[in-house]
């Protein structure tokens, strides 16, 4: 069949759905006026006992979405980028945690944070340098990059400042903590990489920067760069997004966020920090005595209830299931906990398997709201048995001015006619 | 006898090359020697020593210009914050409810100053000033903290030598520092 038939039979269909959603809407009125009775059927054209009207016509022809986007009706679930940011090149917008499923973020709504734009990266002329305290410093092509034995591994990615300790506190999941995502990456191990160039002894650091226009630059132990460090180029099977480094960046395991430096250039081996901007003045946590402390490289464990949480409303009474997610950089989570009175009595959570070290791990309670208001958290203990503090506890170490690494519990609060809302406002 | 060094010689030269095989096994012999001239041209990371400061030199009056020419329009016209961040005051205030961190109140090494300039900005066009300017917005946003004089000239040395207000005010990571078992 030609494609000139094709277009005109779709056009065709087109009409013919037209004509029929117009004769729907004009019976539809009379069968609701018999169906009165009957309080629990629904009306709709669409519904029983009616045939929908997408089962009546062929629907889109293929190749009509050379790259998938999703349906139409999805279209609310974005990246919540706020409206009142100061600048948009040095800014930050969250992932829609609330909206999402499973562990894995889709490449589309991964949060994003940049200190310089977002760079369009020529692949063919990109190149990664290490020098330093190698035997043989090395340049390496995208095509070098993606010779050596290559691997995947499932983790998160958490910005430090996610949130921070100060009111107004968010509405919603994402609002709090949606600049956490998480990919399966592939790449290369950085140790094979760093192989190839000879480490000398005495190395103790590894100075990363950024082909962006911030030319980003933090320094990395050299332990983390020979342990689970990993360059990477693909995300959740395809090459990364440019808002993720395209072609190449530094993947840091349960590291904060800006440490896994993007659009990676360059690494330089050294005997100590380079004491950038980014890990003195801007990535340094602020305490009430006056002191900040720096290289504050982990995550600590945390978790949020995705469902029900801020901004959604429980329209009915009933079984609902009350899920989340829960996330270590110190490795894996060993349980999660829920409670539904105010944090009196908490219980054990259902995780999801599989269960993996540095990853977000779904968590699941089965739960019957009976209508009366509530207040619902969790709190994740992880591998090494640390337990999500309260903000109260967290504050109470750190005041309110500290900024980064908040891994408080979240509490949501449900109201009598099912309204969530932030449970801490 | 000749002969005899000669195999000699051979032979210690095959069990080099041997020697050399092996060792490249251990590696996939992937990229290429990075040149002095390529590794120059990006290394531009200025330790907190100021080691790998370039030449040149800038002083706190053709800084003013620059600052008013290329920073004002983020940063205020006289440093104290707007769309980018505040670069003024806030000494003393770190420990108190409402602190400010500034490059005069927080940023623990100068020569930092000179790093994070020459490599971000300004924002919409960085690593396009020169040296010497570099040095010299430097040199003026240190005067406009009270930390050099107003009639200060900054080179490599004299910017390693400026001592910071908050060099000694970090503490390395404790966590975790909560205690909630």
């Amino acid at each position: 069949m030609s494609e000139h038939t094709t277009d005109k039979r779709v056009r065709e269909a087109s009409r013919r759905r037209f004509l029929q959603a117009g004769a729907a809407l004009a019976g539809g009125s009379a069968i609701a006026g018999v169906a009165g009775s009957t309080a629990l059927a629904e009306q709709g054209n669409n519904l029983p006992p009616s045939v929908p009207e997408w089962m009546k016509t062929p629907g889109d022809p293929m190749g009509s979405q050379p790259y998938g986007a999703p349906s139409v009706h999805e279209k609310g679930v974005i990246k919540n980028i706020s409206k009142t940011l100061p600048q948009y090149i040095s800014a930050s917008g969250r992932t829609p945690l609330q909206e999402l499923d499973g562990i894995i973020t889709p490449n589309g709504l991964f949060y994003e944070r940049h200190h310089g734009g977002v760079p369009t990266i020529d692949p063919a002329e990109h190149r990664l340098m290490l020098h330093g305290m190698v035997d043989r410093p090395l340049v390496f092509t995208m095509e070098d990059i993606r010779r050596f034995p290559s691997q995947s591994r499932i983790h998160f990615l958490e910005c430090s400042g996610n949130p921070v300790y100060t009111k107004p506190y968010g509405k919603t999941a994402s609002d709090l903590v949606g600049l956490l995502s998480c990919a399966e990456w592939t790449g290369v191990p950085l140790k094979a990489v760093l192989d190839e160039a000879g480490v000398q002894a005495g190395a103790k650091w590894i100075v990363a920067e950024g082909a962006d226009a911030a030319a980003l630059t933090r320094s990395i132990p050299i332990e983390k760069c020979l342990d689970d460090a990993m360059l990477v180029y693909s995300q959740n099977g395809e090459r990364l997004r440019p808002q993720q480094g395209y072609p190449l960046r530094l993947l840091l395991p349960g590291f904060e966020g800006n440490m896994n430096v993007k659009w990676l250039r360059r690494l330089k081996v050294v005997a100590e920090p380079a004491y950038s901007r980014e890990e003195t003045s801007k990535y340094t946590d602020p305490m009430p005595d006056g002191t900040s402390r720096e290289f504050t490289f982990y995550m600590e464990a945390k978790s949020i209830i995705t469902r029900p949480s801020g901004g959604q409303k429980l329209t009915t009474h009933g079984f609902h299931e009350i899920t989340g997610i829960a996330w270590s950089g110190h490795g894996k989570i060993k349980s999660v906990e829920v409670s539904l009175d105010e944090g009196k009595s908490w219980q054990q959570a259902e995780l999801q398997e599989p269960v993996l070290t540095r990853a977000l791990t779904r968590f699941r309670l089965p739960w019957h709201w009976d209508g009366t208001p509530a207040v619902i958290q969790s709190r994740a203990i992880d591998e090494t048995g640390y337990i999500q503090p309260t903000l109260a506890e967290l504050v109470a170490v750190r005041g309110l001015n500290s900024f980064y690494h908040n891994n408080a519990i979240w509490p949501w609060h449900i109201d009598a006619n099912g309204e969530v809302t932030n449970g801490q406002a | 006898m000749a002969r005899r060094k000669l195999k000699a010689a051979f032979l210690v030269g095959a069990i080099a090359m041997l020697a050399a095989a092996a060792q490249a096994e251990d590696r996939f012999g992937i990229g290429r020697p990075a040149t002095p001239a390529e590794i120059a041209g990006w290394n531009i990371d200025i330790g907190r020593d100021g080691s790998n400061l370039p030449p040149g030199s800038g002083g706190v009056e053709r800084g003013r210009a620059v600052f008013a020419e290329q920073c004002t329009a983020c940063h205020g016209d006289s440093g104290q914050g707007g769309v980018g961040d505040r670069l003024v005051g806030g000494q003393g205030t770190l420990a108190s409810p409402k602190p400010i961190r500034t490059v005069g109140s927080y940023w623990p090494y100068a020569p930092t100053l000179f790093d994070y300039i020459r490599r971000a900005m300004p924002q919409n066009a960085p690593q396009s000033l020169s040296n010497e300017d570099v040095y010299a917005v430097s040199a003026y946003i240190l005067s406009l903290n009270g930390i050099v004089p107003a009639n200060a000239v900054l080179d490599a040395k004299s910017l390693a030598a400026v001592k910071m207000p908050n060099r000694d005010g970090f503490v390395s990571d404790p966590r975790p520092d909560v205690h909630n078992r």
